[in-house]
């Protein structure tokens, strides 16, 4: 035997033992067959931070405990999304058993891989009828080709902010309800100060805050999938009327470099020094959540809420918005999952429950039920976001496979339109359609 | 029974005794990691449910379909030519600064070095704050003298730049590294250029580079297989300079500003641990192990080169 196979065939044996054992490896899986009225502990990832949303969820965990005494739940809060997602994938007694999400961008990732396992047979066991109780439009951002791996745990909506000492002070006497007015408003509120800005109408810039290109899209309605899944963003209509009236309202300003200058003079989305509290936008896009914040911080202007303006040929869906939300389900390893999901429907279902928390943290509440309660806040900022949710024109983004890819490849392309990085904007979208398929193909088994 | 072996097999399974620590660490740390990156190459796998063939559909998605690809591979290419040019150009310069100066070497030595000892992160944080175009301390001064300073981090073709300004200003390993290099330079050699009439430049051509080569070439290759795995200050850079708010519910795409500071190194984890896409995560890797190995190899054929031709 030559010298030189020795040292090699161990190694060689290790290594196909370690690629066995990769291919054999994978996480725990959980099971449904505990007692849910036997004494046990479950773990609850969220995302929640701030003071008193901290305070809002624990006090909702205190009231399940109490009427489940059996049941002691350890919550863990600001958990994002990428740390829940590698707890489930790696496994182990430390991964959460009632799992929860900002952005329901994900959710159609959460079912299709079986990280968040089927809630249609618990409801089945227990008695919920989903139709009547949830919205069908926040049930189908909850579920994947018929896989209802989460429910809603109150909802988002987007609307506007604006400064209404500015408007007056431009003579505006309302906020704009159109396109076109929505463009010569911002260029009167816009005031300049030597090479930059004193204040800004309306930054359009996708990169501020919330202005992710998918939420002012939203105003136009588009379909972003053909029936057969295929993304048809080049053959929408609506995609060239965005970014047509995106790039209005950047001219109308003074032009990108210029915004994007002035952008980045902005202090921290979730700060005092927010521009739009700091008084450096007139008009924000943002959700119903900024006017608790804007409390808080006493801001020093006269502020109002209304519905983002519409297309001027569609002015009768004036009112719409984006809807999103805060999802919950229960994780695949979990052992536990009759227990963790009286807790998904005490959080997601319970009408006093949702009406309480949503309260708390000024949260749109996402059951039936709980949206008609009279015992829901009646402050007419919070009011605006509520019907902006009721509004049949508003729009959720149909959830996909690789959960929200199509949305980053959006997120790209529209920061280089943005740039006039795109000299052709037909020749940009077909291709970014091409990629949204790509990335689909990708991700299917 | 050990005993009813044969005389070879035990001189065998000595040597294997002898070199098993390191056959452990080779196989666990090199050989099954490169192996199953290759096996899962060719699968379809999100780290969930078990994996699938699917052939050569990852490979011609990466070359294909991923539009990151090509910017990812030309910034970390160039960070490569760059960056490891400029960091030993000015390693050395500020090796030979140090060596030479009469008074108050240890402070400068000391002042040099010590921006090394700066944590990535901390480094990063404290630069993109330095650079921030409307408010940081750098445009301000620069804007007294007349001059309307660039956008920094938040610029695409200055985002790259800047990095290299980060580095550059983090360069006391390698000042440290050629300072040790110059000082072990022969002085007997400068005595006898210098009785045959060497200018200073003579005196570097002549005496110094030579001797040096072989340090040189350590920096360089280094420094390429250092650059290549990229990624802290790229990442942090770019999220606090994006200023997008790193919340629960925010997903932070590397890359900012347009993809300008994207590296192999970011798209592999984004891949393989954002998008769970494990396949095209281990493509990625392959093409870079590759691309460093081919360069590693180079560097070290004109190293051996160099060395040959001292002999």
């Amino acid at each position: 035997m030559p010298r030189w196979r020795i040292p090699l065939r161990a190694p060689v044996v290790l290594a196909s033992a370690g690629l066995l054992l990769a291919g054999c490896a994978n996480p725990s899986t959980g099971s449904a067959d505990d007692d849910p009225t036997k004494p046990v502990t479950i773990t609850f990832w969220h995302g929640w931070s701030a003071p008193g949303e901290v305070k809002a969820i624990n006090d909702s965990i205190a009231r399940f405990e109490k009427l489940h005494p059996n049941i002691r739940v350890r919550a863990t809060g600001n958990v994002s999304d990428a740390t829940v997602n590698q707890a489930l994938r790696a496994g182990g007694d430390e991964a959460p058993d009632v799992v929860s999400s900002f952005t329901t961008n994900n959710v159609g990732q959460y079912c299709d891989s079986g990280m968040w396992v089927d809630l249609d047979p618990f409801m089945k066991k227990t008695g919920l009828k989903k139709d009547e109780v949830f919205p069908r439009s926040l049930l189908n951002y909850t579920s994947y080709q018929g896989n209802q791996c989460a429910l809603p745990l109150l909802a988002d909506a987007f609307g506007m902010y604006y400064n209404k000492d500015a408007f007056k002070e431009a003579g505006i006497a309302r906020p704009p309800k159109t396109m076109s007015e929505f463009v010569a408003d911002s260029k009167k509120l816009t005031e300049k100060s030597g090479n930059s800005y004193k204040r800004v109408g309306f930054m359009p810039n996708f990169r501020l805050y919330q202005n992710s290109p998918d939420r002012l899209f939203a105003q136009w309605g588009p379909t972003y999938f053909d029936k057969s899944g295929k993304s048809r963003l080049a053959k929408e209509p609506a995609s060239y009327e965005f970014f047509k009236t995106a790039r209005k309202l950047v001219d109308a300003q003074g032009g990108y470099d210029a915004l994007e200058k002035f952008r980045t003079s902005f202090g921290d989305e979730m700060s005092n020094q927010n521009a739009f509290l700091s008084g450096k936008l007139a008009m924000h896009l943002d959700g119903e959540w900024r006017g608790l914040m804007l409390d808080d911080a006493k801001a020093k202007f006269d502020w109002g809420v209304a519905p983002l303006p519409v297309p001027d040929d569609q002015a009768e869906t004036y009112g719409r918005g984006y809807l999103t939300g805060t999802v919950a389900g229960i994780a695949h390893s979990s052992k536990h999952q009759n227990a963790a999901w009286e807790l998904v429907r005490f959080l997601t279902a319970d009408t006093d429950q949702v009406v309480k928390f949503a309260n708390a943290i000024h949260n749109v509440p996402s059951t039936y039920a709980a949206l008609k309660s009279p015992k829901l806040d009646a402050d007419p900022t919070f009011r605006t976001f509520l019907d902006i949710a009721k509004n049949k024109y508003s729009q959720v983004l149909p959830p996909s496979t690789n959960g929200g890819m199509y949305i980053v490849q959006l997120q790209d392309f529209s920061y280089s339109e943005e740039a006039g990085d795109v000299p052709d904007l037909k020749k940009g979208l077909k291709r970014l359609d091409r990629l949204i398929d790509a990335d689909t193909l990708q991700s299917k088994n | 029974m050990a005993l009813t072996l044969s005389r070879p097999a035990r001189r065998r399974l000595r040597t294997l005794g002898f070199l098993s620590p390191w056959l452990i660490g080779f196989s666990a740390f090199f050989a099954y990691p490169l192996i199953a990156t290759v096996y899962f190459s060719f699968m379809h796998y999100n780290q969930i449910k078990a994996p699938t063939f699917v052939g050569l559909r990852n490979w011609k998605y990466v070359f294909q379909d991923m539009p990151l690809f090509g910017p990812a591979l030309w910034n970390t290419l160039w960070l490569v030519v760059i960056m490891v040019a400029l960091r030993v150009v000015f390693g050395l310069s500020l090796g030979l600064l140090v060596t030479k100066i009469k008074s108050g070497v240890g402070f400068f030595r000391t002042a040099f070095y010590l921006p090394y000892l700066a944590p990535p992160v901390a480094a990063t944080v404290a630069f993109v704050f330095l650079l921030n175009p409307a408010t940081g301390p750098v445009n301000e001064v620069l804007g007294k003298v007349g001059i309307d300073g660039p956008n920094w981090f938040n610029d695409p073709a200055w985002a790259k730049p800047s990095l290299v300004l980060l580095s550059l200003w983090g360069i006391g390993d390698l000042m440290v590294i050629f300072m040790a290099a110059l000082l072990d330079v022969p002085k007997e050699q400068y005595e006898a250029a210098d009785l045959d009439g060497a200018g200073a430049w003579s005196k570097f051509r002549f005496v110094t580079w030579p001797s040096i080569t072989p340090i040189v070439m350590f920096a360089v290759v280094t420094g390429v297989v250092q650059t290549m795995q990229y990624y802290t200050q790229a990442l942090v850079a770019g999220k606090i300079a994006s200023g997008v708010s790193i919340g629960p519910g925010s997903v932070i795409q590397p890359g900012y500003p347009d993809h300008s500071t994207l590296t192999v190194p970011q798209l592999v984890y984004s891949m393989g641990f954002q998008n769970f896409n494990t396949g095209a995560a281990c493509v990625l890797s392959l093409v870079l192990f590759v691309i460093a190995m081919a360069v590693t190899m180079l560097l070290m054929r004109k190293r051996s080169g160099l060395l040959a031709a001292e002999d």
